[in-house]
């Protein structure tokens, strides 16, 4: 019933002309979702914090994000004497293009027929496609770098730099998180993921036939809340838009670049990386381009055009969260932010990579259930061991700092001059690591003489 | 390689217009030449020397980059494993375990080092 949808075979077919066509499809699609995504991320939040947005440009304010591009256009180009002009020019380019690429990997839709030719709702698909994307944000990483470093500006370089050791640490739970899409899938491409994800058993429950659900969301839930974590932290949003924290920084790594289109360039790269990682997560996670449970229980719901529909809804819904998540958490401290990341993000992400091996090889079909049982067994229980010693260390240094703490406490109540704890005395030394009573007296200054 | 062609448009297709868009702003709006608007922007006070082809930042985030290409390593060891895991079976999970936990001893070092912590 459900119809699996076209797999890496299927691409490499088409004439010049049809990618020409699509190409310029995703570019004009991601132009105008740009547009029509900050109209929409200015007009949530307005509602969400009782304010009307933007309503003066076009119906409803539809017309604001084009009437700023166009401000945008028309404002002056400063250039700050101090930049290194190569790079200052590079990075806009640089940004922008990478991130308009990971979007020649999405699965739009399965097979149709476009102008005599049957082909996929997809640019291309690569057998390493879910690479290309990684690759493609870690090239953008290099226009923030470059935006920093080129300006030559105390915080365009400190913005660059936060940006680029932010990214990089949550771009390691973003491709941790896959692991597990890759081990359930077996592939690599994205098209095949989706596929993957066809489902096809079904429950019958009181004669009804209640199909499975097959989304890997479902199946692998820590994954993708570790995914929903790091796609907020690889494109610099609220609330770890930190390299841009206007607080501290101004601006960040486009301080020094006008109003003018490269600043644009920016922007257009922000949203267009924020559409793409939504992408992702529908594509890996949410099913891809199939129709949610109750339209796809009818049976045109995933053939020809219609999974655009279905993509692009869930496309909204994504970048509604994001907006939503913008409206209502503040940003995180910059040490909160690093120490989530490779504290808590990379553990958790590995031992769900570990039980989720371990669930799948007990799914297959001939191997040593016990044998895997005892050795997940031996590992979990040789892991808690490790991990109450070490705990156990922690904790006897945390009780012995408090002890210290403690006795410093008391020996200030034994000075004579404090006169009991809570007030400190006026003349109270600096007292870490001496022992009052140790002290010297001190030699009184009188006024006047020095 | 019919694979990459498309890419490759859509390549040509997004540079061509960020390389436009960037050209064409120095003269698409006006010019007023001010001495101060070509400054760094500072807030207001006299920009900060910067030392030309850069200058020195904080160690740590070159320590953060080494991690990085630690971890983004083992990453890239996990990836054709999980590929190909329904055809290793059981040796692929015990292999894999014993990586990781060797992993996990470097990391628990860097831990215990403070490596991870920011401030």
């Amino acid at each position: 019933m459900n119809n699996p949808g076209p797999t890496l075979s299927d691409f490499g077919h088409d004439p010049l002309w049809i990618s020409i066509i699509k190409a310029v499809a995703i570019f004009v699609f991601l132009m105008l979702g740009v547009l029509f995504g900050v109209w929409t991320e200015r007009k949530l939040i307005s509602r969400m914090q009782h304010r009307y947005g933007p309503n003066r440009a076009g119906k409803f304010g539809l017309l604001q994000s084009v009437a700023d591009g166009l401000k945008m256009g028309l404002k002056e180009d400063l250039m700050p004497r101090t930049v290194d002009k190569v790079i200052y020019f590079l990075a806009p380019v640089v940004i922008a293009v990478p991130a308009f690429l990971a979007f020649s990997v999405i699965p739009f839709g399965p097979m149709v027929w476009m102008f005599g030719h049957k082909t996929p709702l997809q640019l291309t698909d690569l057998p390493v496609a879910v690479l290309l994307v990684l690759a493609t944000a870690s090239i953008g990483v290099y226009g923030i770098v470059l935006a920093g470093w080129g300006s030559r500006s105390p915080y365009a370089i400190l913005g660059g730099l936060r940006s680029s050791a932010q990214v990089v640490s949550y771009e390691i739970a973003m491709g941790l998180s896959f692991v597990a899409v890759f081990l359930k899938a077996g592939t690599l491409s994205t098209s095949e993921i989706v596929a993957k994800q066809a489902g096809g058993g079904t429950w019958d429950i009181f004669g009804m036939h209640i199909p499975t659900p097959s989304w890997y969301v479902f199946s692998l839930i820590p994954s993708f809340l570790i995914y929903a974590v790091t796609m907020l932290g690889e494109t610099n949003r609220v609330p770890f838009d930190l390299p841009e924290g206007e607080g501290e920084l101004v601006g960040g790594f486009h301080t020094e670049y006008s109003s003018s289109l490269k600043f644009a360039m920016f922007m257009l790269a922000e949203y267009v990386n924020v559409f793409t990682v939504s992408a992702m997560a529908i594509t890996l996670f949410l099913g891809g381009w199939r129709a949610p449970w109750p339209i796809s229980l009818w049976d045109g719901a995933n053939t020809g055009w219609w999974p655009m529909l279905w993509f692009f809804a869930k496309l909204a819904l994504a970048f509604a969260f994001f907006v939503w998540v913008r409206a209502s958490l503040p940003r995180v401290r910059y040490d909160q932010l690093m120490a989530f990341g490779w504290k808590v993000l990379i553990p958790l992400n590995l031992g769900w990579i570990l039980l989720a091996a371990t669930l799948q090889a007990l799914r297959l079909p001939e191997s040593n259930r016990n044998g895997i049982l005892a050795f997940g067994a031996v590992v979990v229980i040789a892991g808690l061991g490790i991990w109450l010693r070490f705990d156990t260390v922690n904790q006897r240094r945390r009780e012995a700092r408090a002890a210290e703490v403690e006795e410093e406490f008391e020996q200030l109540r034994e000075e004579p001059a404090a006169g009991g704890f809570p007030v400190p005395p006026l003349d109270l030394p600096h007292y870490h690591g001496v022992v009052p009573s140790a002290r010297a007296p001190k030699e009184e200054v009188t006024s006047g003489s020095n | 390689m019919e694979l990459y062609v498309p890419i490759l448009v859509l390549a040509v297709l997004a540079a061509g217009f960020a390389v436009f868009s960037v050209g064409i702003a120095p003269f698409t709006g006006p010019k007023r030449w001010n001495r101060a608007k070509l400054d760094a922007y500072e807030c207001g006070i006299e920009p900060t020397p910067q030392p030309v082809g850069g200058g020195r930042f904080p160690l740590k985030y070159m320590i953060t980059a080494m991690l990085f290409i630690v971890f983004d390593i083992e990453i890239i060891f996990l990836y054709p494993w999980a590929v190909a895991f329904d055809k290793l079976g059981v040796f692929g999970l015990v292999e894999m375990v014993l990586f990781i936990v060797t992993v996990l001893v470097a990391y628990a070092y860097v831990w215990r080092r403070r490596g991870l912590d920011w401030d």
